[in-house]
């Protein structure tokens, strides 16, 4: 990563909000949402330096962060393509489907479960149950739920992000403004 | 259809905003919680019946007056909305259409606990839903309902939303403490409760979001209404998510006592099975209960229908019977494979395990591997005996439910569907679809 | 205090004692094994669930027996609490199953493992475990790797007991090892290879209880019950300088902690005794060591060798001892 590992302004001043949501002392409390931040500046993962920053701003050992990051399985310690693509392969998808979904997409794009395209734009990855059962099988992609899905609505799909080439990879960017 | 005291208004337009939301009687709780004394609203809940719908099903007043109340330290509330167990996706259908009803129960309960730092803890994935109760909370301190002196009556809270990052054992209340720290989700050694050293060590309640948006209209009716509702020990009325090979999946509000054939077959409800299939096999309250066949699932064992509510569906213990648990209520058809299926949620239980214990963390492991096999097509005679041994020595002597959500499936499926499990041991020639997922099973919690 | 009864052996202890603690003031014979409580460090056990027993009556005011076995290194007792140990059937059950599953990843590679004649792991599945196993599927594994000067980490035979996660809190500020990912395929990690160097690092090895974290000053070059285990002290500014000195001949091959019956170290020492002073000249000696840990060095050596814990016999010498009392 040839840039320089820092906060824009308005990520930085989120960052120092969240911390206040807790009590003085206790601004570890704030590492999972910082995490998230981090992946959204950048690119989506998060690489040893990115995880010593935090560690840095938030006053606490980077093993500390290591150890998180590690345990949660939306932060990603690998580079991942501009748009995240998470199946969800759990039971109830899984009964209508997901499977062939899953099948459709790797072929699609020549990767497998967990890769991302050579030309950086997608990874594939399958996931646990995410509380939309009732209008399984559903796909995330970034922050957006794409339910009721069928391999025709994954082909719109996937031309669409292509076509659109904006980042998909969780905490969207548009929303460091509004809470600010 | 039953009454509608959370999903009522649902539909109208804007019900997402505070402008919406307070046209159509929103806030008038809270106007009416904070004239009582804070012990009078905990009366009401108690009154009331409630329980807790997150799963376990506990009195909510209860656990509200187990709270320790030490001199000089600071006590809070926080919401699960962690919402992660196969089947059920309630909470996400309430906060993302109402998240006003969710921050009103927040209010008026942090009110009853005198909690005066109020924490939300939701999902990751739900990143979302996250904006939308951000977008909510800021309108509520625009409107002066949080922050210092609530609509005057000289009560302050300050709420906050906080993020998770992709791991189910957050949902168990001690593990969620943990992450709200900022730590690894490793549920904690009780004792000490959540009650007497929750977070930061402080004393902490934590209830589900449905549990919480319920004090709304038992605070509007009467803790003794809202117990008129429902059946026996089961008031009021529950939020289902009904899943899986239904005509009509999605999120219904019942009243406890509904027989689970007419929740099932009548159009009020789910509109019977998907495509006019038979009915094989029900898991009724999420993927940690036991499931049960058809028959056994519209009857009890006596012989007399099954109800929709806590105790009617345990009628029978583990033997015959199951759990309402978070009301995930997933159907499987004649089509469904019993084994498959439960490999499948078996696998979510190995990914989920937190890796403490030495009993989950190997035990989940080892039971995936053994039922990969069988649907394979190489299990052995032993492999069926020696799932359920498995199951059996990790069921209670773990530090977390997690340990029983792996093993009761797995006790249940072959409880009630031995015969399966011997047909794929025996005939694995005649395993059709052996294409299931090998992938799937990947480890490691990154991409 | 409190008075608990376990085994049917009445004790009185100071309010705060857990029933594991309790059970090893009774003596050997009722003290349930134990793999990640270690009675030096401030926060410990309540993982591996290896201790668990049965509380049969959970105290005088409240009789109401616990449902589920507990872990006896994290339940305190309770006045008129009973616990059912080695003479619960089903708890020999239970733990016989906890060490198949802490066996279930291990490489079982006793012969060429460091820790071989000094793992608890071999002595509890001696004791309580079954001598073929029902697990056909790969272990899982690792590389070995070194981190820093004095210590390998072999992850492959480690089972995150997390004693040495807690030994580095309670003993540094600067804690760089932890615990990576989650479930089964969870490892102990320095994430980046960092070299692990506060001045009390070294007592990380002495605290696991496996061939997990080995000196590696001293791997390969004796199997432990070649080497004859003496105290010694010196004047040490960092520690108490009171440690146990591993001799092949006159050679100091190895300096450790002195551990106590069940094991455990009796005083945290310091890098520099335990890496930087193997000459006999370096130490006043005070004498042979007293192993009392039921392991292959007493057996070899030294002292008569202890009777190996035989469950089954235990079991009904105590319930006789019981129908004895009750009489
Ligand atoms: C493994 C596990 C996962 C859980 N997941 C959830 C969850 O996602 N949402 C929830 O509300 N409760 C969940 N629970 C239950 C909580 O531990 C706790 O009982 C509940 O939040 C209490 O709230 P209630 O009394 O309002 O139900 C889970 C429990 C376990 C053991
Ligand atoms: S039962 Fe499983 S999830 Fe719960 S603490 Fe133990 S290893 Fe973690
Ligand atoms: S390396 Fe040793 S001390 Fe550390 S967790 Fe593993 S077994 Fe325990
Ligand atoms: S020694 Fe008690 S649980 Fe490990």
């Amino acid at each position: 990563m040839s840039k320089e590992i820092k906060f824009t302004d308005d990520t930085m001043a989120l960052v120092q909000r969240m911390i206040k949501r807790y009590p003085e002392g206790k601004q570890k409390s704030a590492l999972i949402p910082v995490l998230h931040l981090a992946q959204m500046e950048f690119d989506g993962w998060l690489d040893a330096p990115v995880m010593d920053y935090v560690a840095l701003i938030l006053n606490i050992k980077p093993i500390e962060v290591y150890e998180v990051a590690s345990f949660y399985s939306m932060f990603n310690l690998k580079p991942v393509g501009k748009c995240l693509i998470e199946v969800c392969r759990t039971g109830p998808c899984w009964l209508l489907g997901a499977e062939d979904l899953v099948r459709h997409i790797e072929k699609k794009l020549n990767i497998k479960d967990g890769e991302t395209t050579p030309d950086g734009m997608f990874t594939l990855k399958t996931v646990e149950c995410l509380a939309a059962c009732g209008t399984a099988p559903v796909i995330q992609v970034g922050e957006t739920y794409h339910e009721n899905m069928s391999t025709e609505s994954v082909d719109t799909m996937l031309n669409d992000y292509k076509s659109s080439g904006e980042r998909k990879t969780h905490f969207d960017k548009k929303h460091i403004k509004t809470q600010l | 259809m039953g009454k509608q005291l959370l999903l009522e208004n649902i539909n109208v337009q804007g019900i997402s905003t505070l402008e919406v939301y307070r046209a159509n009687g929103g806030y008038k709780a809270l106007e009416k919680a904070l004239k009582m004394q804070q012990s009078e609203v905990v009366d009401e809940v108690k009154k009331s019946g409630l329980r807790g719908r997150g799963g376990a099903g506990f009195p909510t007043g209860m656990k509200w007056g187990f709270i320790a109340k030490p001199e000089g330290v600071p006590r809070h509330l926080v919401c699960n909305a962690d919402e992660s167990e196969p089947g059920t996706f309630k909470d996400r259908f309430l906060m993302q259409n109402k998240p006003h009803m969710l921050i009103e129960g927040m209010i008026l309960s942090s009110y009853a606990l005198g909690a005066n730092v109020s924490y939300i803890y939701i999902r990751g994935e739900l990143l979302y839903v996250y904006h939308i109760l951000e977008k909510a909370i800021q309108e509520a301190y625009d409107a002066g309902l949080l922050g210092k002196n609530i609509l005057g009556s000289g009560f302050d809270l300050e709420l906050y939303v906080q993020c998770g990052a992709g791991a189910y054992i957050c949902g168990e209340e001690t593990a969620l403490i943990e992450s709200l720290e900022g730590k690894r989700g490793n549920p904690r050694i009780k004792p000490p409760f959540p009650a007497v050293s929750g977070v930061w060590g402080r004393p902490t309640v934590v209830n589900n979001v449905e549990t919480i948006a319920a004090t709304v209209p038992i605070i509007l009716m009467g803790g003794d209404e809202y117990a008129k509702i429902g059946i026996g020990k089961s008031t009021g009325t529950k939020l289902i998510s009904a899943c899986g090979h239904l005509a009509k999946p999605g999120v219904y509000e019942i009243e406890m006592g509904l027989s689970t054939e007419e929740f099932i077959y009548s159009e009020n409800y789910c509109g019977g099975i998907k495509n006019g299939k038979k009915l094989k096999a029900v898991v009724a309250g999420g993927s940690s209960v036991p499931i049960l066949p058809a028959e056994l699932f519209l009857k009890t064992a006596k012989g007399e229908p099954r109800l929709m509510s806590y105790e009617s569906l345990a009628d029978g213990g583990f033997a015959t019977g199951t759990m309402l648990g978070s009301g995930g209520f997933i159907v499987l058809d004649e089509t469904a494979s019993i084994v498959k299926n439960l490999w499948n949620f078996t696998r979510f239980y190995h990914h989920e395990s937190c890796g403490q214990c030495s009993p989950c963390r190997e035990g989940t492991g080892w039971m995936e591997k053994v039922l990969h096999r069988i649907l394979e097509g190489h299990g052995k005679q032993s492999d069926v005996d020696l799932l359920f041994d498995i199951q059996s020595k990790i069921d209670g002597k773990t530090i977390c439910p997690l340990g029983e959500a792996a093993s009761w499936p797995v006790a249940s499926a072959i409880r009630h569907f031995r015969a399966e499990f011997e047909e794929y041991v025996n005939h694995p020639e005649k395993i059709k679809d052996v294409k299931h997922y090998y992938n799937m099973r990947n480890l490691q919690p990154t991409a | 205090m409190p008075k608990v009864t376990i085994d049917g052996i009445e004790i009185e202890v100071p309010k705060g004692t857990t029933i594991l603690q309790a059970a090893r003031m009774i003596g050997k014979h009722v003290a349930p094994p134990a793999m990640c409580y270690y009675s030096k460090l401030k926060v410990s056990g309540g993982y591996c669930r290896t201790c668990i027993v049965r509380v049969t009556k959970g105290s005088a005011a409240n009789p109401t027996p616990m449902p589920k076995p507990v872990a006896s290194c994290r339940t305190e007792v309770m006045d008129g609490m009973e616990v059912a140990n080695y003479t619960s059937e089903q708890n020999l059950i239970d733990r016989k199953g906890v060490v198949e599953f802490l066996l279930l990843n291990h490489p079982l590679d006793c012969p060429v493992c460091d820790q071989a004649g000094e793992c608890h792991l071999q002595d509890l599945s001696y004791e309580n475990g079954s001598a073929n196993t029902r697990y056909d599927f790969d272990r899982r594994s690792f590389e070995k790797i070194d981190i820093g000067p004095y210590v390998q980490l072999h992850m492959t035979r480690c089972i995150l007991c997390f004693r040495c996660v807690n030994t580095a809190n309670q003993l540094t500020e600067k804690r760089v090892h932890g615990v990576m990912n989650r479930g089964d395929v969870s490892e102990i990690s320095t994430y980046i290879t960092k070299s692990i160097d506060n001045e009390f690092s070294g007592n990380i090895i002495d605290v696991c209880p496996v061939g997990a974290l080995t000196d590696k000053t001293f791997r390969f070059k004796s199997r432990v019950w070649f080497t004859k285990p003496v105290d010694a002290n010196r004047e040490c500014k960092k520690c108490a300088g009171k440690v146990r000195l591993w001799f092949k001949g006159e050679d100091v091959l190895r300096v450790t902690g002195r551990k106590d019956q069940w094991g455990e170290v009796t005083d945290w020492i310091c890098n520099d005794c335990r890496f930087e002073h193997k000459r006999y000249s370096d130490w006043n000696i005070e004498g042979p060591s007293h192993i009392d840990h039921h392991s292959v060095i007493s057996q070899n050596h030294y002292e008569l060798a202890k009777l190996k814990l035989d469950t089954g016999k235990q079991l009904k010498e105590l319930k006789s001892k019981k129908q004895v009392d009750k009489k």
